[in-house]
């Protein structure tokens, strides 16, 4: 196992690189949602707010 | 009537009610692909002749690289058609590239620069390949820049889609640097001469990591673009019915 973290030597170099990506997917996957998600509230809002004016 | 699908698919609630169905269909095959993908190359891939497990980089590194060139060739393409059918739903897909296609420009270069500097003895060189890719994350960044700049959005749109258009020419200039100048930065990934470049047991893993984040941007693609086309259609009588406030 040990062997296997260490990368040969060169684990400096390649988990900073996996870690980076997996951060990078989370991101985008929680700021798209978040993107939608304000969208809806924000027609929501808009709606409710069009519905009292009339 | 051939043309029907194209203006159905550039109707903002069929696309919103499309996408919506579509989006599980590629982000759980995605999932799989990439954790195929991973154990592929973390694990199962032999060691590399010449790089040691140093090259073990090359399963994110290839994959974010070739989903920074996609998602700007889909922005472009997607500017281009809002541009020609003045089709709102093309420029809402073009906006939601941008962010998406310049996380993955900062991962191919960082991962590049990681990899580099083992390999190189170098962190960064200003090399036709490395520069060409700084250029493309430029490109997203004035993208995004432009879009923010411009109140109004049906300006924002058009001037963001020439732009976009306009940067196309990097696309090709990246491809092929490393055919075109003496680069420091290696040949092709996947063909060398018509021939693959490296045994099945390291290409298979790959190429799983590659379908993995194609598949990772379209269903992150599709989440955001039905954002921005709620955004730009809110108040209308189908957003309405959407988010369960019609009367």
């Amino acid at each position: 196992m040990m062997h296997w973290l260490s990368m040969g030597g060169y684990w400096p170099f390649v988990w900073p690189s996996y870690l980076l990506t997996l951060g990078v997917v989370v991101l985008n996957i929680f700021l798209a949602r978040r993107s939608l998600r304000e969208a809806r509230s924000d027609a929501r809002r808009r709606l409710q707010m069009q519905r009292s004016g009339s | 009537m051939a043309w029907t699908w194209f203006h159905k698919f550039g109707s903002p609630p069929h696309f919103y009610r499309l996408a919506g169905k579509l989006t599980p269909w590629f982000a759980w095959p995605a999932l799989l692909l990439s954790l195929a993908g991973l154990y592929g190359g973390l694990v199962s891939a032999p060691m590399d002749y010449q790089q040691g497990e140093g090259y073990r980089i090359i399963y994110v590194h290839v994959p974010a690289a070739v989903l920074s060139t996609m998602a700007y060739a889909t922005m472009a393409a997607a500017a281009g058609v809002g541009l020609i059918w003045r089709m709102n739903v093309a420029y809402a897909v073009a906006a939601s590239c941008a962010a998406i296609g310049a996380s993955f420009t900062v991962v191919a270069l960082v991962t590049g620069s990681l990899w580099g500097r083992p390999m190189w003895g170098t962190y960064w060189e200003w090399d036709p390949r490395l520069t060409s890719e700084l250029v493309l994350l430029f490109l997203y960044l004035g993208y995004m820049g432009l879009r923010a700049a411009i109140e109004d959005t049906a300006r924002a749109d058009r001037a963001s889609a020439v732009l976009a258009l306009v940067g196309v020419i990097n696309l090709p200039i990246i491809h092929y640097s490393v055919d075109w100048w003496n680069s420091l930065h290696q040949g092709h990934t996947l063909l060398k001469m018509g021939k693959a470049s490296m045994p099945a047991s390291m290409l298979v893993p790959l190429l799983l990591m590659m379908a993995g984040f194609t598949l990772f941007f379209a269903a992150i693609l599709l989440v955001r673009a039905r954002g921005e086309v709620l955004r730009r259609e809110r108040g209308t009588r189908w957003v309405g019915e959407v988010v369960g406030e019609a009367t």
